[in-house]
């Protein structure tokens, strides 16, 4: 293999870095939750590289939970972006009002 | 300053790293979602070249196949002119890309300090019938509880998304 861990590292950070920067700036609602998977699939690149370069099978079996949890959290963001959608008729957060503390 | 990388890691990382950028700049949100597409498929190519076929696999069915498409319904599901709204802070937009680029140096900078350049491996790769047996024997409890976890998950989802005015007028009729 030519490729070193440390490349897949790297390519995890830049994701990671562009997923918190959507979920800062963003006030979309589906493209906050863009930057949400983003960051969870840096997190999962980290999984599977670091289970190969060690190596053993328990990183890919984290990796395949992660995935299957990640799944699940979206199916309930966006039922929530629906729900907040017909309340406020839009999906900028900042409309969200009665969502404060 | 660091080694050689092939050509193929080389277009894996543009094409991810590119469609993320797409995906939360375009305008059009429906284009942004086939964007996140394209950044989910990418991570699946790594996957493969990381010699993990089964967890790319998943990943392509699940987030390519199942994730995707239903971000790109519910993007169908809001008004027109809010797919095409992009409203946001300049002074935040801007604070938000220095924080993006300090936590790419910090990071980046601290990692390749670190002693993770030497690591390479010629150790052969994980075979995935070794996983197929983790899952079916140490990680069974794991399993059942993720399968409730998502079956539970799915029946929030449908409970939040109900219409109740709808089933109201229905029953008015």
């Amino acid at each position: 293999m030519s490729n070193g861990l440390i490349d897949f590292v790297l390519v995890s950070v830049a994701l990671l870095a562009i997923g918190i920067y959507g979920l800062s700036v963003k006030r979309n609602a589906i493209r906050m939750l863009f930057g949400v998977e983003m960051i969870i699939n840096s997190a999962n690149l980290n999984l599977v590289a670091f289970a190969r370069f060690i190596p053993n099978s328990q990183g890919q079996t984290l990796a395949l939970f992660s995935i299957a949890i990640a799944a699940a959290e979206v199916a309930v963001g966006l039922a929530l972006v629906i729900v907040a959608y017909r309340m406020y008729k839009n999906i900028d957060i900042e409309d969200f009002r009665s969502l404060k503390g | 300053m660091l080694h050689m990388v092939d050509a193929v890691f080389l277009a894996l990382s543009v094409l991810t790293i590119g469609s993320a950028i797409v995906a939360l700049e375009i305008r059009s949100l429906i284009y942004g979602s086939i964007a996140l597409m394209l950044t989910l498929s990418g991570i699946a190519g790594f996957f493969l070249l990381l010699d993990a076929p089964f967890v790319a696999m998943f990943q392509l069915s699940v987030y390519v196949g199942s994730i995707a498409v239903l971000i790109l319904f519910t993007v169908m599901l809001v008004r027109r002119e809010l797919i095409f709204n992009k409203i946001e802070d300049k002074r935040r937009r801007y604070a938000g890309i220095g924080l993006m680029l300090a936590l790419m140096l910090g990071i980046g900078m601290i990692i390749i300090g670190s002693g993770m350049k030497s690591m390479e491996t010629n150790s052969p790769s994980v075979d995935y019938k070794k996983i197929g047996e983790d899952f079916l024997t140490y990680y069974s409890p794991a399993l059942i509880v993720m399968a409730l976890i998502l079956a539970s998950s799915v029946i929030g989802a449908l409970t939040l998304a109900r219409r109740e005015d709808m089933t109201n007028e229905q029953r008015a009729n």
